[in-house]
C-alpha cells in the first residue's frame, strides 16, 4: 500500500512498525502505547524486569498475539492487526526462538527444519534439510558436533537450544530478516554464547535485524545497537546503545527493592533454630528461616523444590502431621483444581488434619475456610463459588491458604507470585514473615529479584547446581546476576 | 458456615422457581434422565397399554442394574483422568462368574463362598492390573488390555466353554423381585448409594476427584495419589467380579461371551451419564439414567420394528453427539 | 544408531526368538507352505495395526478399528463383489467419514477414545445392515491375489514386507509423514509454524481409514466370506501390535516396521501354542503374556537408557 516494493530490505523501509499498540488480558493491561520501529541491520536489545511486558511485545511482533489496540505493519504495509499477523510476520521473514523449546522432540534435527519450512522443495528434501541445518549450525557455532540425523530428544539441552537457534537462522525460500531471540543463552555455556553473539553481529552487518531479549546486561551491551527499556507494559526508554551505561540502564529499569529498611529490620531480629533440611546438592535450611532459590528460570530450582517435597511426603498415605507443604506458582499445572469451589480448593491439603475419621468434617472445613477467607482476604462473597471465578492473584491466595492452614513445619514455594498484583504481594510477604517468626521454614524459589531480597539466605542455581550461597548483606541483585551467569562473565 | 447456607437458601428462594429449573438443567445428569423418560414414553406408545408400562420399567430396571454396577466401577477409573480406562472389565466378569459357578456346582449351600470367590477373583484381577500399571509403568489402557487377554484365557481354560448352571436359589434371587422391584436393581441401588457416599462424603472421594482433575497438583497438595489409584483400580475390578457373579446367575449360567458387551457399555453409561471423560468429575445418578436409557432405546427400536443394525447405529450416533454436546460445556470452563 | 534403532531391536528380537522356537519344534514349518500357514492371517492384522499406528501417531486412540474392519469386510463380500462401483463408492465414503471424524475430534477437542467407541457401534450397525447373517463371497481377483503362489516367498511374507517398507517410507521419510509425526510430538510448535493441525489429523485418520479398508478386503480374500463380527478382535490386536512394535501412546513415537513385526509376532504367538501342543485355550492369553513380557523388557531397556 503505497510502498515501493523495491525498497523493501534496502534499509529504507522498516521491517516492522508498531503504532500505539495496546494489549490487555481482561482488565490487566499487558502493553500500553507501544511505539517501535525496527530497520534492517539493527540489533535491538530489550531489557526490563519480569512482568515488564517483554514476552508480550515479542508475541505481538511475531504475530502470535493480536493486539487489542493499535496497528502493526510489516515491511511498511499498513494492515489491521488481526489473526493473519502470524502469517504476515512469517512472510516478512520474522522468526522467533522462544524460551520454552519449540522443537518436536520425537523428530530428528533435520526433520525439525521441515516444521517451520512450509514450502520446502520435496525432491530429496532430507538431504537438503540436513545440509541446510549443518550449514547453519556451522555458521553460528563453528566446531559443534551435532549430527542432523539424531533425534532431538537424545540431545542435551544446550545442543537442543543450539539446534533451535540454527533452524531460526537457516536458509529457506524466505530468508530470515528479523530474528527474535528470547533469552537465547540461558542454557548455553560461555564459549558457545560468545559464538552466538559474534554471529549476531555478522548477521546485522549483512543487513539482518535481531531483537535480543536478555537479563544479561553484559550481552546486551555486547551486541545491541539500540536498547529498549520496558517497565509495566510501556517502553520507557528507546535509544542508541552508546547512550546507555550499565548504571543508567539499571536506573532506567527501575529499582525494585521494596521498603529496604523494613526488610532489613525484620532480618536483624531473626535467630534461627536447628537445621531442618539438608539436601544432597547442598541446599539447607534452618527452623524459622526463609531460604531463597534464585537464578535464571529452568536451572534446576523447581526440580530441587519438587525433590524436597516428594522425598518427605509419602505417595501411599496421607499424614495428619505432614512434614512439608507446597505452594504452586504455575497454578494451572501444579495447584488449582479447576472443577472445584474455592472452599474445596482451600481445604485439600488439610482434609485429614481436621477430619476425625474417613469422612470429610464439613463443619470443620467451613470453619477453616472462613478463618482463612478473613485472614488472607480472598475477594469473594461466597466460598462456594468456583475457584476459576477468582482473579489469578486471589487464586494464588487460596493456594497460600491451603498450605499455611496445614501444621507442616516446612513450606516449599515454587515461584508463587506469578501474576499477583503488588498489593497482594505485600500482604503475602508480611504473612510469610509472621509465619517464619513462629518457627516455620520457607523454601522460596522466585524469578523476581524483589522477592529474593526478602529472604534470609539465598542459593543461586545454575545448570542444576548451586553456584553461590548468599548471606545477609550479600543478597543483592548484582550478586545474584553474577552468580547466575558466572561462567559467561568469567569467560568474557 | 451456618450463615452461608442460610444465605444460600435465602438467595435460592428469592431467585424463584425459574432459576431453580435453571439450576436443575445445569445438572449434567438431567439430560440423561430426560432422554430415558422420552424413550420410555415413546416405547409405551407402541407397546400394548396395560401391564406394558410397568413390565417395561421392570425389565429396564433389571437389565440396567448390571450396567450400573460395572458402570460405577468404570466411573471411578475414568474419574482418575485421561488415559485411565479399565478394558479388562468383560474378562474379569467372565472369569469371576465362571469360577464362582464352577465352585458352587449348583449347590445352594455354597452361595456365600461362591460370592466370596467372585469377589476374590475381582480383587486378584485388580491387583494384577494395578501392579502392571505401577511396577511396569504400562499405560492403564494397555495394561488392562493385556491382562484381559490373560483373564479371558483363564476363563476359557477353566470351563472349556461349557455353560455351568447356577444354584437354583441364586437364579431365583437374581431374576426375582422384592416389593415389586427387581432384586438386581436393589443390589445395584445399594452399590450406587455406597459409591455416591464415598465420592461425595468421604475424604477419599475428594482425593479421587483431585487426582482426576490434575494428578500432579493433587500430589503436590498432599494427596496420596498412588494409594488412591490402587483403591480405584481394585474396586473397579471387584465390582466387575461381582457383576459377573450376578449376571451369570441371572442369565442361567456363565458363558464365555457374557461380559463382551460390557466393555463398551461400561464406558458408554459413564459418558452419557454426564461424568467428564477428562476426569475429576463423577456422577452416580447419571449412570442410572444412562443405563436405563441404553436399555430403553433398544426396546424402543425393537418395538418399532427396527433391527439390530439400526439400533447399533443409533446408539453410536447418540454416544458421539452426547460427547460433542458435553464438550461444549467443558470448553467454556 | 539412534533411539529409533534401539526401539526396533526389541520387536525384531521377540519375533526371531518366537520364530526360532517354532522352527525348533516343528522343522517342517520352515518351508514355503509352512510359512504361509503360520503367517496367513497376519496380513489383515498388519494392515489394521498400521491403521491404529496412524491414530496413535497423532496422540489419539481408535477403539472402532475392529468394527470398522468388519464393516469393510462386509462391504467387500457383498457390494464390491456384486456391484463394484457402488462397493468402492461406499468404501471411499467411509474413508472420508474417517477423515472427517479426525477433523471433528481435533476441532471440538473431543476425547478420541469415546468418539471412536461410539463410532464402533455405528460401524457394527452398518455391518449388520449390509450383511445380517454370515455369508457373501470374495471378489475373484482378491481371492486370487491373497492365495497367489508367488515364487520363493509366500504372499503371507511378501505382503507384510511391502506394507512395512511402504509405510516406513511414508511415515519416516516423506515430507508429509514428518508433519504427521510432528503433530504427535509438539502440536503447539506445528500450529506456531502455521500448519493446520486439523487438516493433518484428518489426513492421519483418512490414511487409517484406508488401511482398515485394505485390512477388510484382505480378510475377505483369505476367508472368502464375511460376517458382521469377523474382525472385532482387531481393535485390541492392533493396539497391542503397535505397542509391541516399539510404538508409544503419546509423543508421535511410532515405527511402521515395528508395528508390522508386532502384528506378525501376535499372529505367530497364536500358532506357536498349537506347535507346543498346548491347549488352544491359551492362545489369547499368550498374546497378552507376550505383550506384558515385551513391555517389561522394554522397561529394563529404557531404565538403562535413562541412566546413561
Amino acid at each position: 500500500m503505497g510502498v515501493n516494493r523495491k525498497l523493501i530490505g534496502t534499509g529504507e523501509v522498516p521491517i516492522i512498525t508498531l503504532t500505539d499498540i495496546g494489549v490487555s488480558f481482561g482488565t490487566v493491561k499487558a502493553l500500553t502505547g507501544i511505539e517501535l520501529k525496527i530497520m534492517p541491520g539493527e540489533c535491538v536489545g530489550v531489557v526490563g524486569h519480569n512482568g515488564a511486558g517483554k514476552s508480550t511485545l515479542v508475541n505481538v511482533i511475531n504475530g502470535r498475539l493480536s493486539p487489542t489496540g493499535g496497528d502493526v505493519s510489516y515491511n511498511g504495509e499498513v494492515s489491521k492487526a488481526d489473526f493473519r499477523n502470524a502469517q504476515r510476520a512469517r512472510n516478512a521473514g520474522i522468526r522467533s526462538v522462544f524460551q520454552e523449546l519449540s522443537l518436536c522432540p520425537n523428530l530428528t534435527v533435520l526433520e525439525n527444519l521441515r516444521i517451520p519450512y512450509r514450502k520446502m522443495p520435496l525432491r530429496n528434501w532430507r538431504g537438503k534439510a540436513a545440509l541446510a541445518v549443518r550449514k547453519s549450525l556451522d555458521a553460528i557455532f563453528p566446531g559443534n558436533r551435532i549430527d542432523p540425523y539424531r533425534v532431538v530428544d537424545d540431545l542435551p539441552i544446550a545442543e537442543r537450544q543450539m539446534v533451535e537457534i540454527a533452524i531460526a537462522f537457516s536458509r529457506r525460500d524466505m530468508d530470515a530478516r528479523l530474528v527474535i531471540l528470547d533469552e537465547p543463552t540461558s542454557s548455553l555455556d560461555g564459549a558457545i554464547a560468545d559464538q552466538l553473539l559474534g554471529y549476531i553481529r555478522r548477521f546485522c552487518a549483512e543487513g539482518g535485524s535481531i531483537i535480543f531479549v536478555s537479563h544479561m546486561l553484559g550481552e546486551i551491551f555486547d551486541v545491541a545497537t539500540r536498547i529498549v527499556v520496558m517497565k509495566d507494559g510501556r517502553i520507557i526508554a528507546n535509544d542508541d546503545a552508546r547512550n546507555f551505561t550499565r548504571a543508567s540502564l539499571v536506573t532506567a529499569m527501575g529499582q525494585v527493592v521494596p521498603d529496604a529498611a523494613e526488610v532489613t529490620e525484620a532480618k536483624k531480629k531473626q535467630v534461627f533454630g536447628a537445621e531442618v533440611i539438608r539436601m544432597e546438592n547442598g541446599l539447607n535450611a534452618r527452623k524459622g528461616e526463609i531460604v531463597g532459590l534464585a537464578g535464571l528460570a529452568g536451572h534446576g530450582q523447581a526440580e530441587a523444590l519438587a525433590r524436597c517435597f516428594l522425598e518427605q511426603s509419602p505417595d501411599w498415605r496421607a499424614s495428619r502431621a505432614p512434614a512439608v507443604v507446597f505452594v504452586a506458582g504455575d497454578r494451572s499445572r501444579d495447584g488449582v483444581m479447576p472443577l472445584w469451589s474455592i472452599m474445596r480448593n482451600l481445604t485439600l491439603q488439610t482434609l485429614v488434619e481436621f477430619s476425625r475419621n474417613f469422612l470429610v468434617d464439613r463443619k470443620a472445613e467451613g470453619r477453616l475456610a472462613k478463618e482463612w477467607h478473613r485472614k488472607i482476604g480472598i475477594k469473594t462473597d461466597n466460598l462456594e463459588n468456583p475457584i476459576l471465578s477468582l482473579s489469578g492473584g486471589n487464586q494464588q491466595k487460596v493456594l497460600f491458604a491451603r498450605a499455611l492452614a496445614s501444621s507442616a513445619p516446612i513450606v516449599v514455594m515454587d515461584d508463587p507470585m506469578r501474576g499477583v498484583d503488588v498489593g497482594t504481594k505485600k500482604e503475602v510477604y508480611r504473612m510469610i514473615r509472621d509465619e517464619a517468626e513462629k518457627g516455620r521454614t520457607f523454601l522460596w524459589y522466585s524469578t523476581e529479584t524483589d522477592e529474593i531480597l526478602e529472604c534470609d539466605r539465598v542459593f543461586v542455581f545454575r545448570d542444576g547446581k548451586i553456584s553461590a550461597e548468599l548471606n545477609g548483606d550479600e543478597i543483592t541483585e548484582e550478586n545474584m546476576l553474577r552468580a547466575s551467569f558466572e561462567m559467561q562473565e568469567t569467560s568474557q | 458456615m451456618n450463615m452461608l447456607t442460610r444465605n444460600n437458601r435465602l438467595q435460592i428462594a428469592k431467585r424463584g422457581f425459574k432459576d431453580l429449573v435453571g439450576a436443575m438443567l445445569r445438572k449434567p445428569w438431567i439430560w440423561a434422565y430426560l432422554a430415558a423418560g422420552i424413550t420410555y414414553l415413546a416405547t409405551l406408545l407402541v407397546v400394548s397399554i396395560g401391564g406394558g408400562a410397568w413390565a417395561l420399567l421392570y425389565a429396564a430396571l433389571t437389565f440396567a442394574s448390571f450396567a450400573v454396577i460395572v458402570g460405577v466401577g468404570q466411573m471411578f477409573v475414568i474419574t482418575l483422568g485421561p488415559g485411565n480406562v479399565d478394558l479388562s472389565i468383560p474378562a474379569t466378569m467372565t472369569l469371576a462368574g465362571t469360577l464362582a459357578l464352577k465352585f458352587m456346582e449348583t449347590d445352594g449351600a455354597l452361595v456365600l463362598p461362591g460370592l466370596l470367590i467372585a469377589l476374590g477373583v475381582g480383587l486378584a484381577c485388580g491387583l494384577f492390573n494395578f501392579s502392571l500399571i505401577l511396577l511396569l509403568r504400562i499405560p492403564p489402557i494397555i495394561a488392562t488390555l493385556s491382562s484381559s487377554f490373560l483373564f479371558q484365557s483363564l476363563a476359557i481354560w477353566s470351563n472349556r466353554g461349557l455353560r455351568i448352571k447356577p444354584p437354583q436359589i441364586l437364579a431365583d434371587f437374581t431374576t426375582g423381585g422384592t416389593f415389586g422391584i427387581p432384586n438386581a436393581a436393589l443390589v445395584a441401588l445399594l452399590v450406587s448409594i455406597l459409591a455416591w457416599f464415598v465420592l461425595e462424603k468421604a475424604i477419599v472421594g475428594r482425593w479421587i476427584s483431585a487426582a482426576g482433575q490434575n494428578s500432579r497438583a493433587a500430589r503436590l497438595g498432599g494427596v496420596p495419589v498412588n494409594a488412591v489409584r490402587f483403591g480405584v483400580y481394585l474396586s473397579c475390578a471387584v465390582l466387575a467380579g461381582f457383576t459377573g457373579f450376578m449376571l451369570a446367575n441371572f442369565s442361567g449360567g456363565a458363558n464365555l461371551n457374557m461380559g463382551a458387551e460390557y466393555m463398551l457399555m461400561s464406558i458408554a453409561v459413564v459418558v452419557i451419564g454426564g461424568s467428564s471423560i477428562a476426569g475429576g468429575n463423577s456422577n452416580v445418578p447419571g449412570i442410572w439414567a444412562a443405563a436405563l436409557f441404553m436399555f430403553l432405546i433398544v426396546s424402543m427400536l425393537n418395538s418399532y420394528g427396527f433391527g439390530a443394525g439400526v439400533r447399533l447405529i443409533l446408539t453410536g450416533m447418540i454416544i458421539v453427539s452426547v460427547v460433542a454436546l458435553a464438550s461444549k460445556r467443558g470448553h467454556k470452563i | 544408531m539412534n533411539r529409533d534403532h534401539v526401539r526396533i531391536l526389541l520387536p525384531v528380537m521377540s519375533l526371531v526368538i518366537l520364530l526360532g522356537a517354532v522352527f525348533y519344534m516343528q522343522p517342517r514349518a520352515m518351508s514355503y507352505f509352512g510359512l504361509n500357514l503360520l503367517f496367513n492371517l497376519a496380513v489383515p492384522v498388519a494392515l489394521a495395526t498400521i491403521a491404529q499406528m496412524m491414530i496413535l501417531m497423532v496422540n489419539d486412540i481408535d477403539l472402532s478399528i475392529g468394527a470398522f474392519v468388519s464393516f469393510c469386510a462386509c462391504v467387500t463380500a457383498t457390494f464390491v463383489q456384486s456391484d463394484p462401483v457402488v462397493g468402492y463408492a461406499i468404501l471411499l465414503a467411509a474413508i472420508l467419514l474417517y477423515a472427517a471424524m479426525g477433523a471433528v475430534i481435533h476441532a471440538r477437542g473431543l476425547p478420541a477414545i469415546v468418539v471412536t467407541l461410539g463410532m464402533s457401534f455405528f460401524w457394527a450397525g452398518m455391518a449388520i445392515l449390509i450383511l445380517p447373517s454370515p455369508g457373501g463371497a470374495a471378489p475373484g481377483w482378491l481371492r486370487v491375489m491373497m492365495t497367489a503362489k508367488t515364487p520363493f516367498l509366500p504372499v503371507a511374507i511378501i505382503a507384510p514386507i511391502i506394507i512395512a517398507l511402504t509405510m516406513h517410507y511414508f511415515v519416516k521419510r516423506s515430507a508429509l509423514g514428518v508433519l504427521l509425526r510432528g503433530v504427535g510430538g509438539n502440536e503447539q510448535a506445528m500450529e506456531r509454524s502455521g500448519w493446520s493441525v486439523m487438516v493433518l489429523k484428518a489426513i492421519a485418520y483418512g490414511i487409517a481409514g484406508l488401511f482398515c479398508v485394505l485390512a477388510g478386503m484382505a480378510l475377505v480374500g483369505l476367508t472368502t466370506s464375511a460376517d458382521a463380527n469377523i474382525a472385532l478382535r482387531y481393535t485390541l490386536l492392533s493396539i497391542a501390535g503397535v505397542i509391541l512394535g516399539g510404538g508409544e501412546f503419546t509423543g508421535g513415537r511410532v515405527s511402521p516396521i515395528g508395528a508390522v513385526i508386532g502384528a506378525l509376532t501376535l499372529t505367530l504367538a497364536a500358532s506357536f501354542l498349537s506347535f507346543l501342543h498346548l491347549s488352544p485355550d491359551w492362545q489369547i492369553g499368550a498374546q497378552g503374556a507376550i505383550l506384558i513380557l515385551v513391555l517389561a523388557v522394554r522397561l529394563v531397556f529404557t531404565r538403562r537408557e535413562a541412566l546413561v
